[in-house]
């Protein structure tokens, strides 16, 4: 591939030099200097999703999608039900699941990445509490990156401070 | 603020040369408008460039305009006030730049100098001292007169105001679009005044974080393909990109050593998120923070020994400081119950961060000696905070309606321009380190 980027001159620097010294002199002075550019171009890189799992969606019958306060990963008591119900289940028949943890746009997005994981995680804590193999759970964060909801409201903010079970 | 508000007035010239200026859309999804600028800035005018008889879609003068008046320290003349286009010193009456109120005038002229290769001869004059200030020769070739055009700027503002020029810089940012369903993320690498935008990588799935290496050859950021986060960089020229991590958990945050043999980054492998040291020849990961609280957004000190990074671990997050030898840390701030994402002026004394007042989200600026904290914006969902190499300016991400936008702001919060998109949600911008 080309070399690139912006090639300067030594003579750049001295020019600097030179220049900050001349500057307050009155006397009047040419200086020739010279700055040659080479080709600088972007080149576009490919993404490679051969990894991607199949989404397989199942068919659950308790709600799948737990919500939280902000900055807060503590589960709320109307989460409880559901999440019982799903233990259940999961000791039942064995299966694996993902916990999708997301946060609000509010804040940092890294934060949030930490925030959605430490969310999906008060939900596994939860499982494997109830005796759900921590084996079957897979938790990973999508931070503030996907929203359920749009919109800069309280409403929309409630909506996406959120786990998914899938 | 009524007063910034009313200070906007004051530029509607620089305003309408910059959309002049600005006004060839096929080069970028990015056009700036400025929104406040320097009470007094320097008054300034470049002459059109003489071309001889050589083609180019670009006006050089208009981009050097276009940069001396976005900086907001700079008022360029208006091409039609002129009473001459000179091209060369001797060509200059100074009486006539005096009378139309300019401090400086900057001529040039084009010439070919080998096949496909072009050089300008430009000289900055000062019109009051009647004297040539300087004269420089940049040469490239036709598809690099926004370059050219750029340095021209960088020597004209590093002369006039004694900070290096960072025009020929570029970003890095990320833009996401929606259909229904269905996301298309994007890394772009743009020009430091939105043109040029050069597409990096795109996926379906997300891309954040994206951070530049020392030399501004590379980016490294974070990609979703895999289904899971994990951290790649990829070489800007080439496209060759390799992955870095992959763990279980989160893989996020990577910051690229002053020295460029390491990276900060973030892994939760071990159960929450910590701040490890990846050596990028080694390929060994060392753990720098030890703490059951989120630990995240490392940012590197000039030093190369110390890193800046947001943790909670206080009870709401805040930024701290690590020793990385020996592992100490200490706590920055302590005004407000939000203070994240750390992003270092190279003085390694000013601190631009993420600041919580109320329901808001600003951008602050933070010195390290003297814990003295100002608000540099006042929007209310303002993100990720960089700043330019030379120190002047940083870009941060903000929310027009439901869109996000790029904007930036001066240290001192003076100076202020906005970078609104055409299409889609544009987040995280990543100024490069100087280029040249």
């Amino acid at each position: 591939m080309k070399t690139s980027f912006i090639k300067s001159g030594l003579s750049t620097l001295l020019l600097a030099a030179v220049l900050t010294g001349c500057s307050s002199n009155p006397v009047v002075e040419e200086q020739q200097t010279s700055t040659d550019i080479e080709d600088t171009s972007v080149q576009t890189g490919q993404v490679d999703t051969s990894a991607i799992d199949d989404a397989t969606v199942e068919v659950m019958s308790a709600d799948t999608v737990f919500y939280f306060d902000f900055d807060k990963a503590l589960l709320k008591p109307e989460s409880r039900a559901a999440l019982l119900e799903h233990s259940a289940s999961l000791q039942n028949s064995p299966r694996n699941v993902r916990l999708e943890g997301h946060a609000d746009e509010r804040g940092t997005r890294e934060y949030n990445m930490a925030l959605g994981e430490r969310r999906a995680n008060a939900v596994k804590e939860f499982l494997v509490l109830q005796g759900v193999s921590p084996g079957l759970v897979e938790v990973i964060s999508y931070g503030e990156e996907r929203a359920a909801a749009y919109g800069s409201n309280d409403d929309a903010w409630g909506l996406n401070r959120r786990v998914e079970l899938k | 603020m009524t007063v910034r508000i009313a200070k906007s007035l004051i530029v509607r010239g620089l305003l309408v040369a910059l959309l002049l200026a600005v006004a060839s859309p096929s080069y970028s999804e990015l056009v700036i408008r400025v929104t406040q600028g320097n009470d007094q800035p320097t008054k300034i005018a470049i002459a059109p460039i003489a071309m001889a008889a050589i083609q180019s879609s670009e006006d050089i003068s208009s981009i050097v305009e276009a940069d001396l008046a976005r900086s907001g320290l700079f008022a360029p003349m208006e091409r039609r006030d002129m009473l001459a286009f000179p091209s060369s010193a001797s060509e200059v009456y100074y009486r006539d730049w005096r009378l139309l109120g300019a401090e400086y005038l900057v001529v040039g002229n084009m010439r070919a100098i080998a096949e496909g290769r072009y050089q300008i001869e430009f000289s900055l004059l000062n019109v009051s001292g009647q004297k040539t200030v300087f004269t420089h020769k940049v040469s490239g070739s036709i598809n690099q007169m926004r370059d050219l055009a750029h340095l021209i700027s960088d020597k004209v503002y590093e002369e006039i105001t004694g900070i290096r020029g960072a025009f020929s810089t570029r970003l890095a940012y990320v833009t996401a679009i929606r259909s229904n369903d269905l996301y298309t993320y994007r890394l772009n690498v743009a020009d430091a005044d939105g043109a040029r935008e050069k597409l990096v990588l795109e996926s379906g799935e997300p891309i954040m974080s994206p951070a530049w290496s020392a030399n501004g050859k590379e980016l490294a950021y974070v990609s979703f393909e895999t289904g899971r986060p994990a951290i790649f960089r990829q070489n800007l020229v080439s496209a060759q990109r390799e992955q870095l991590t992959n763990f279980t958990g989160l893989n996020g945050a990577p910051s690229w050593s002053p020295d460029g043999t390491q990276m900060a980054l973030v892994l939760s492998k071990d159960g929450n998120p910590e701040i490890y040291l990846l050596d990028l020849q080694s390929k060994k990961f060392s753990r720098l923070t030890r703490h059951f609280a989120i630990d995240t957004e490392p940012t590197w000190m000039p030093d190369g020994k110390h890193l800046l990074f947001t943790s909670d671990r206080g009870g709401t997050p805040q930024i701290y400081k690590l020793n990385i030898a020996s592992k100490a840390t200490e706590r920055l701030t302590f005004r407000g119950n939000y203070n994240a994402r750390p992003s270092l002026a190279p003085d390694g004394r000013t601190m631009a961060m993420v600041h919580r007042l109320r329901d808001t989200f600003h951008i602050a600026s933070f010195d390290l000696k003297t814990g003295r904290m100002i608000e540099l914006t006042e929007t209310r969902l303002d993100e990720s905070p960089t700043v330019a190499p030379n120190g002047a300016m940083l870009m941060y991400a903000t929310k027009q309606g439901d869109r996000g936008v790029l904007a930036a702001v001066s240290l001192d919060a003076g100076v202020r321009y906005v970078l609104p998109s055409s299409r889609g949600d544009v987040r995280e911008p990543a100024w490069s380190p100087f280029l040249r």
